[in-house]
């Protein structure tokens, strides 16, 4: 079987176009606010797609919001940066701008697709309107005709049949809505797209075409993805890079091919290791036993050492920082969130060091 | 109705729908209408599980609308335990959905935004168990959450949906249909948002609960590999109508209607990225129009004039499984298949 991947080479790195640095979110007011995020960080560079994965309630969803400034109440953005890298090179902080700023920006320079997009689109307004409403905002000097022309072309593109343009969001199914709300997302050619969970209603023919769409454009357009799903096999295809989700935290970040073949994180490992192939022969499937913390608590020293097969004294103290593995020299741009990249390497887990090429 | 206690050995008809059709009429074009569903027969066996896999738009959350008489079918029968249901009157209807629960697809839609999990839990709890309260409903609100994993109880029992991330709220859904004890449980995409950790823990859950309570479980999904997983039978959908029934393992392994193929082919398989989908490319059919002759024909390689011109119904391709292509009838126009499935040549 061959095992070739595409090398990420072709991709421009070191130009980064979003940098989240030191992100805290706060769910609450008062004096007992949940810890949603702790000083996340991370960095998106043009023409990239990043995926981000992470058990369910880990703040993947409050990381989307919070970066394109949508958080809803009670949410609160406590510290930390945005930097937004703009077509003219000029960088500004998202979380700084003023409401007419973001207003401009949105859709235009930064375009998000919600999790659980089937869900917002507006009832009472026809599919064609949503769509050529978001379109002459930003570009007024566009006509009637042309407005609609480019919403007939944008359903085209995600595979829905012209024909539905002057369907009413009901009366179409789960994964149409979500194509339509990515169509929207794609309507202005943003420089950085979101999508939180977009496939989740797509069977994978049209999954696989609607992603192919998407790199092709990023290809022709240069734009930038930061893609959350929960599909490994998916992410693993479609990402550059993935970084590791848990409780409110970055615990692991590397190309999507080597976090797959060798994770580094006894957390990934589980994550990775659970899913049932479509191919050869059935085997038992595990999971990972218990459930991440609750956020509204204090937690001492890591998240996941209650669950953690090799959690020694350290870990029950000391929260590790995200750092270089155990491999520094071999591969210096990787990065992980564990006590168990100090120790020795005769002493680390088999499982998280297999040898990288 | 039969008053006798369930044979937890009999594996009967719990709910069986034969030609079932929906047409949504569209507005401003007088006699057009959207072919939703189009003479689709289904069964669903007590203690089994079928899951629906197919194209997104091809009908599979109708079919679990009509099946809990959400929406009125415009064509077909219905039968719970064998009592035709005509799905009129309220009684009737509080009656049926007592059995028949559905979990919607869309979480974000399908809660009430304003009122706790716990008012949520408990309204459905009570339509099963009656007045319960005090440390029993505790006790009971505590072990559904405990069942989807929600744990411990008390940090989600308080609060509201939007308190919750998408895949809490997939769990609670699940919960709420739980809560009645239904006899057939129909699940639009349950676990889409969730992890593999804990989509393996509410597979597992209703597995359980399948053979445990004798559950009758229809499962849509666009997991072909957790359908493999979970399911008996599978059935695939396109286009309004299904091409493919079979059991899972058959199906998944070795599909013989073309479109299953290109399904089975087009997975993300983190193992073989460079043999991803060649010909994922085509396009989805209009349903107000529908290509006449199999809908899948324009799409096909195999495709000639008999599949441009008459629909296929569903032919015996092997024991138990059936396929809507006519590479399967005997029929001297008939297509020919290649050696990929397995209508074709048995390769070596
Ligand atoms: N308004 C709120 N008040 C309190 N807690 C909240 C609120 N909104 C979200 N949370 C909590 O914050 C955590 C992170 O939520 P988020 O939606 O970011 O999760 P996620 O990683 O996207 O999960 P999923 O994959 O299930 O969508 C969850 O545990 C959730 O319960
Ligand atoms: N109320 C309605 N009025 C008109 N057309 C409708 C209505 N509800 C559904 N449809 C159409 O019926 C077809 C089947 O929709 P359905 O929601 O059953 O698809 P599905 O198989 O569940 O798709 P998905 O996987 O995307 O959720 C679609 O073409 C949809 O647009
Ligand atoms: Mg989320
Ligand atoms: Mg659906």
């Amino acid at each position: 079987m061959s095992t070739v991947l595409p090398t990420p080479a072709t991709v421009k790195t070191g130009e980064p176009v979003l940098q989240i640095r030191n992100l805290v979110v706060d769910y609450g007011y008062g004096d007992d606010p949940t810890h949603v995020l702790r000083e996340v960080s991370l960095t998106l560079n043009k023409g990239e797609v990043l995926g981000l994965a992470g058990e369910s309630g880990c703040g993947m969803s409050t990381l989307a919001y919070a970066a394109s400034r949508l958080l809803p109440p009670p949410g609160i953005i406590t510290g930390g940066e945005v930097l937004f890298t703009r077509r003219d090179g000029s960088v500004v902080d998202i979380l700084k701008l003023s409401d007419k700023e973001l207003r401009a920006a949105r859709w235009n320079d930064i375009a998000i697709v919600f999790q659980g997009a089937m869900n917002s689109l507006n009832p009472v307004y026809r599919v064609s309107k949503q769509l050529t409403d978001v379109i002459a905002t930003h570009r007024p000097a566009l006509s009637r005709r042309e407005l609609d022309d480019r919403a007939a072309e944008l359903l085209e593109l995600v595979g829905i049949s012209p024909d539905r343009l002057r369907s009413f969001p009901h009366q179409l199914s789960g994964g149409m809505r979500q194509r339509v709300m990515i169509a929207m997302a794609l309507a202005l050619e943003p420089q950085v797209l979101i999508m939180d969970e977009p496939t989740t209603a797509l069977d994978v023919v049209m999954q696989r075409q609607i992603v192919e769409q998407i790199t092709d454009l990023r290809e022709r357009l240069g734009f930038a993805v930061i893609f959350i799903t929960h599909d490994v096999s998916l992410l693993i295809e479609v990402a550059d890079r993935i970084a590791i989700m848990y409780a409110g935290e970055i615990v692991e970040s590397a190309t999507a091919s080597e976090v797959y073949r060798m994770p580094r994180h006894p957390y990934s490992d589980g994550l990775l290791g659970s899913f049932p192939p479509l191919h050869g022969p059935r085997r038992e499937l595990g999971g990972i036993p218990g459930s991440p913390p609750d956020l509204a608590k204090p937690i001492d020293g890591c998240p996941y050492a209650d669950r953690c097969p090799f959690a020694f004294d350290r870990c029950r103290v000391e929260n590790p920082a995200l750092k270089q593995t155990v491999f520094a020299d071999l591969e210096p741009e990787r990065l992980v969130a564990c006590h168990l990249h100090d120790l020795p390497l005769a002493k680390v887990p088999v499982q998280l060091t297999r040898r990288p090429a | 109705m039969s008053n006798e206690a369930p044979d937890p050995d009999d594996n009967g008809i719990a709910l069986e729908a034969t030609g079932l059709e929906k047409l949504f009429p569209v507005r401003g074009l007088r006699g057009r209408a959207v072919h939703a569903v189009d003479g689709v027969d289904i069964r669903l066996d007590r203690g089994r599980v079928v899951a629906l896999v197919g194209e997104s738009g091809s009908g599979k959350s109708t079919i679990a609308k009509l099946l809990a008489l959400l929406i009125p079918r415009t064509g077909g029968d219905l039968r719970l335990d064998g009592e035709p249901i005509s799905g009129r009157g309220r009684r009737a209807f509080r009656a049926y959905s007592r059995r028949v629960q559905l979990i919607f697809q869309d979480p974000f839609a399908s809660l009430n935004p304003v009122h706790t999990v716990r008012y949520t839990l408990t309204r459905s709890v009570r339509i099963h168990r009656g007045a319960l309260r005090g440390a029993a409903l505790e006790s009971a609100l505590e072990l559904l959450l405990d069942r989807v994993q929600l744990r411990p109880a008390s940090r989600y029992l308080e609060k509201f949906p939007h308190e919750l991330s998408g895949g809490q709220r997939q769990r609670v859904a699940i919960a709420r249909a739980l809560a009645a004890n239904p006899e057939v449980l129909l699940a639009d995409e349950p676990v889409s948002m969730l992890d593999v950790s804990i989509r393996l823990g509410i597979l597992n859950l209703l597995k359980d609960l399948r053979d445990d309570l004798n559950l009758a479980i229809l499962y849509i999904t666009h997991d072909i590999a957790s359908a493999r997983y979970f399911a008996d039978r599978t059935s695939v959908m396109y286009a309004g109508r299904i091409v493919e029934t079979g059991d899972s393992e058959s199906v998944t392994q070795r599909p013989a209607h073309p479109y299953t193929r290109l399904l089975i082919d087009s997975a993300p398989d983190p193992d073989q990225l460079t043999k991803a989908a060649r010909k994922a490319r085509g396009e989805a059919p209009s349903l107000v129009t529908p290509p006449a002759g199999c809908r899948f024909n324009p799409r096909c390689q195999f495709a000639t004039d008999l599949c441009r011109t008459e629909n296929p119904p569903l032919l015996d391709v092997d024991t138990g499984r059936q396929a809507a292509c006519w590479g399967y009838s005997d029929r001297q126009d008939r297509p020919v298949l290649d050696d990929t499935l397995v209508g074709g040549r048995v390769s070596s």
